[in-house]
């Protein structure tokens, strides 16, 4: 989130798209019910299911899975035709003026540059013009036809209200009541805010729908803004704060890159991380990189990071493919070339797609280690449950280590919710039997392997046993401990630049927040964004003051909120290009003519000149970027691109399948359906009654919703003969299932490009152990292929078949 | 009424939640009297309250468990009730369904108690020692790391990848959690990283 819960009381206008807050967060959702009663904002729902969300909405209209491009498209078209466009925010605080080098373009569904063998771009054209003063170069007047506005007014064109409603079959008319609902939102004092999740991100296109969305913010001037901003409602309950820290395969903690095989050395890396300003006085804050990566270096490796070894650079792996995410890695698995695995709370036999695939690599591992609270799918893949789990046990050569944790109740620690706020908890229950902290038995494996190594030698020891581990028990380093470490240290005594004789922080002190890193090896911190979460004030993380000065929603006094404390990133764009608030009814900060101050953090430098300075610190440019230059691995603009199994072709190319620059691994191509075999777009999606795998394990929850269903239309089941709560049996090209069928009138068929479209949606919550019947989930059918961007699967539309048919074997009908 | 009592205070002094409906009608005194002849004692009033948040979804709700004996005092703690935390900014004491049962997750019959070995081609798991499980662990590690690791590529380049054993990290741990995880993974030259942020 940009903003924060809290701050979505201050909106007029909310705009639930690829999300159902009120039944996935429904705690969360009560301040979009205080922004209805007391401002008299209006909520909007686009969906292919009539939501609880929607059944509460002032405006509901259907749409496609997998569409919202288009629709998105469709009404950056309409603000731009009909003006309603916050020019003075569009102008100084996005790219709209920028110049776009002559040799990019966009044809028949593709950009300049594309390789159908590589299904890949050369990006070298979707990039600025530079002038002689090494600076973009820029019109203000937005007259020349390359400048990025006038790019995507050609861009946009094509996204016409009949062009929306023949892609997303949404009707016309609704299309364009939504447009003028939005479009009131142009002017500086009134504001929309953007709730999505998972129905934006698990497409092939995921990340061009949040775009699209940022872009259509960035020109009514509601980015930074008191109830604005673009809010990725998230999942899991520290699912920021893991991505924070970076633990994915190319992560350094505070998003900060582990190099590729390309960078030969620390030279070659931070050749192209200068990230030197593209206007006259930008901030350009990815500037500092090289203190937070130097620090963070320091904090694996202590001494053994030094300025004449790079800082231990060659420690790091370094990358020969962008990135061994989930579908790689079982992809991988499934060859045969992965031996061992370990699952720290995480069940991926019921969240990857195509199950058949995912229990095929599992069953190929040599070992595998779960570490859980609670049982898992996961750790009894080898088990047989019948039609649940058909495996041949006996042939499954995997050997299982099944590790007891703690749960919440019974630990300390920090987690980030989707507000970036880390609030400290306490433990308050004892651990059942022997369950065991996480942190304790990621101590004890690590002081068992650094001993093997230090014992027995081995494949480069190094990084291991120079690890920096000097934690008091070393077999367990507590939360305070690792806190401060986030948080940061000075090494050596930090002197004042200007003046040597004065010691800012002295040798083995917390620093105050990330202001204080160096790059010279004097600070070491794990996570500088976090930097100021643990310093010599103490736990900010743990502090209880819910005072809320200027009733803004804010909480500064509140745990702590990254970066800085800071609640609404981008804050400094609630001002006009003089520090003067949009909407002096909904202030956040304000220039006095010397300085930034107001109920907020500033998110920009307390004396930055609001004329000179743009708001923008971490772009290069100062502004926010309507063009992403070759940011994006699938095109400077959105475009409309089908799922890979869609009911319809696509109409701008229908040529094209899928997302043009998807990874597709050759195994996956023949296991896509086509829509003749599979007619009816299946979507997946979550219950109010339940979290993922896990309350299938609680007797309450399993009582409140005890059984595994599929969401059909009634003229679907009318054209099927499937009677309300029968069974039905669900397949695709990758698997099939059994559930009882829920025949609803929250689904309705969709005309789409000339043909109805039949939706099913699909629950995930169910599975093989716990305190709820036996099921399945969307997982056994789901296609194998990821967003172009991030990989992220692309369950949320795809292709399936159904019928009625026979209870599972198990059951007593 | 005295305003000034909190509704916790309230609650604990009054006896029973359900004295506040009839209040009004018979009057504080006599409504206490006449719920604590046929209620059981307040459940909470020798428990112990500690601070946490929900763990489901990111709006991170406050709540407050209570149990019976005090963890900090060492005491073996048993959580016999959850509940919002009415001082939160963000939930102000409301649950949602999932949050409102959280206890049963605490006391759920499937949580894991002892460290569990299935071998290859066995039909079942076998309880094994903390000890066995994690010297076993970190042998098949260091063997699997042995035989596999990547130290240069075909340019001489130092990359230190390790590409056949991989792990996925749990986006409900607490950042520390997380941190710790992190640098001991990344020492490894593990490459397959990954969390639920993926999915
Ligand atoms: S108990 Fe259920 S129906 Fe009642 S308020 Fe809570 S969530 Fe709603
Ligand atoms: S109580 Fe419900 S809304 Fe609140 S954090 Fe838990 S799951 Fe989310």
């Amino acid at each position: 989130m940009t903003n924060a819960w809290t701050d979505i009381k201050n909106t007029d206008l909310v705009v639930v798209m690829g999300g159902n807050a009120a039944e996935a967060h429904p705690c969360g959702f009560k301040w979009v019910t205080e922004a209805k009663a007391n401002r008299g904002a209006k909520l909007i729902v686009v969906d292919p299911r009539y939501t609880r969300t929607a059944s509460v909405s002032d405006f509901y209209a259907p749409i496609r899975q997998g569409t919202d491009i288009s629709f998105l498209n469709g009404v950056i078209k309409y603000c731009i035709e009909n003006n309603k466009v916050q020019w003075e925010y569009t102008k100084a605080f996005t790219n709209a003026s920028y110049i776009v080098k002559d040799g990019f373009s966009y044809q028949d569904g593709l950009f300049t540059g594309y390789d159908e063998e590589k299904r890949d771009y050369d990006r070298e054209s979707w990039d600025y013009v530079i002038g002689d003063d090494g600076f973009a170069v820029v019109d203000p007047s937005l007259q020349h036809p390359r400048c990025v506005w006038n790019l995507l007014k050609e861009h946009v064109a094509i996204y016409t209200p009949e062009f929306v409603e023949r892609v997303c079959g949404t009707p016309k008319a609704k299309f364009l009541k939504i447009c003028e609902m939005i479009a009131e939102c142009s002017t500086p004092t009134k504001t929309m805010t953007s709730l999505y999740a998972l129905g934006w991100t698990q497409h092939s296109s995921g990340a061009q729908n949040i775009r699209a969305m940022a872009m259509l913010q960035l020109i009514l001037g509601n980015i930074g803004v008191q109830g604005g901003g673009m809010n990725a409602l998230r999942g899991h309950s520290n699912i920021q704060g893991l991505t924070d820290l970076g633990l994915m395969s190319n992560l350094i903690p505070g998003y900060l890159n582990i190099p590729t095989e390309m960078e030969e050395n620390f030279g070659s890396y931070m050749s192209t991380r200068q990230f030197k300003p593209l206007r006259p006085g930008q901030t350009s804050y990815w500037q500092n990189y090289k203190k937070f990566f130097v620090s963070f270096q320091k904090a694996m490796w202590g001494n053994a990071a030094q300025a004449d070894n790079d800082w231990a650079y060659d420690y790091l792996p370094k990358l020969d493919v962008p990135s061994y995410d989930v579908l790689r890695i079982f992809e991988l698995m499934n060859e045969g070339r992965v031996n061992g695995y370990f699952c720290q709370g995480f069940n991926p036999l019921l969240a990857f797609p195509n199950r058949a695939k995912i229990t095929s690599a599992l069953s190929k591992l040599k070992w595998l280690v779960t570490m859980d609270p609670l049982e898992t799918e996961t750790s009894r893949f080898w088990e047989n449950h019948g039609e649940y789990n058909d495996v041949d046990t006996k042939s499954i050569q995997t050997e299982v280590f099944q590790l007891p944790t703690t749960c919440f109740a019974e630990e300390a620690g920090s987690l980030a919710n989707s507000g970036r706020w880390l609030q400290w908890h306490w433990a308050g229950g004892t651990p059942p039997g022997e369950a065991q902290h996480d942190t304790w038995i990621m101590g004890q494996i690590f002081v068992r392997l650094r001993e093997l190594y230090r014992k027995e030698g081995g494949a480069f020891p190094d990084p291991i046993v120079n690890l920096a581990w000097d934690y008091k028990d070393p077999g367990e380093p507590t939360p305070e401990e690792l806190a401060k470490e986030i948080n940061g240290r000075a090494i050596e005594d930090l002197r004042d630049p200007t003046d040597v004789t004065k010691v800012l922080v002295p040798a083995g002190k917390q620093v105050l927040n990330f202001s204080q890193l160096r790059d010279d090896g004097t600070t070491l911190s794990g996570c500088w964004i976090y930097s100021g979460n643990f310093n010599e004030n103490g736990n900010n993380m743990a502090r209880r003051d819910n005072h809320d000065p200027g009733d803004t929603g804010a909480y500064l006094g509140w745990t702590f909120a990254w970066p800085l404390n800071r609640r609404t990133l981008y804050n400094r764009a609630s001002c006009d290009v003089n520090g003067k608030p949009w909407d002096p009814t909904r202030k956040i900060i304000e220039w006095d003519g010397t300085k930034w101050s107001g109920f907020d953090v500033p998110d920009i430098a307390p004396n930055a000149k609001p004329q000179d300075v743009g708001p923008f610190i971490m772009n290069q440019e100062g502004v926010s970027r309507l063009f992403t230059r070759g940011l994006m691995r699938d095109g400077p603009f959105p475009a409309h691109y089908e799922p890979f199994e869609s009911p319809v072709d696509n109409v701008i190319n229908p040529k094209i399948r899928g997302n043009p620059v998807a990874r597709v691994f050759q195994n996956d191509v023949s296991q896509f359906g086509t829509s003749a075999e599979f007619p009816y777009a299946a979507t997946s999606y979550r219950l109010t009654e339940h979290f993922h795998y896990w309350t299938k394990h609680n007797r309450v929850n399993a009582a409140l919703q005890p059984e595994f269903f599929v969401e059909i239309s009634e003229e679907l089941a009318a054209e099927k003969k499937i009677e309300r709560g029968g069974w039905v049996r669900v397949w695709s090209k990758r698997g099939s299932i059994k559930a009882k069928a829920l025949v609803t009138k929250r689904i309705r068929p969709l005309m789409c490009d000339g043909k109805a479209v039949h939706v099913v949606g699909i629950p995930l919550h169910w599975g093989f152990i716990g305190a709820a019947k036996k099921g399945w989930g969307p997982n056994s059918l789901a296609p194998f292929v990821g967003d172009a961007n991030i990989e992220t699967p692309e369950s949320k539309a795809f292709l399936v078949n159904i019928e009625p048919t026979t209870p599972p074997s198990e059951v007593v009908a | 009424m005295n305003m000034e009592l909190s509704r916790r205070g309230f609650l604990k002094a009054a006896g029973a939640g359900v004295a506040g409906t009839t209040l009004g009608a018979m009057g504080f005194g006599e409504a206490e009297a006449a719920v604590l002849a046929h209620v059981r004692p307040f459940k909470l009033t020798t428990t112990v309250e500690t601070r946490n948040t929900c763990p489901y979804c990111s709006v991170a709700c406050g709540i407050i468990m209570y149990s019976k004996g005090d963890l900090r005092k060492g005491e073996q703690a048993d959580i016999v009730h959850i509940e919002g935390d009415v001082d939160h900014p963000t939930n102000r004491g409301t649950l949602c369904p999932k949050g409102a049962a959280l206890k049963d997750f605490v006391h759920a019959p499937t949580r894991l108690k002892h460290p569990m070995m299935r071998k290859a081609g066995s039909d079942r798991f076998e309880q094994v020692s903390w000890d066995f499980a994690l010297d076993r662990i970190a042998r098949l590690m260091k063997h699997d790391r042995d035989a596999n690791f990547i130290a240069k590529n075909a340019k001489g380049v130092p990359v230190n990848r390790w590409t056949t054993t991989g792990f996925l990290a749990a986006s409900a741990t607490t950042n520390e959690t997380a941190y710790a995880t992190y640098k001991v993974v990344r020492s490894t030259g593990i490459v397959a990283f990954d969390n639920q942020a993926r999915v």
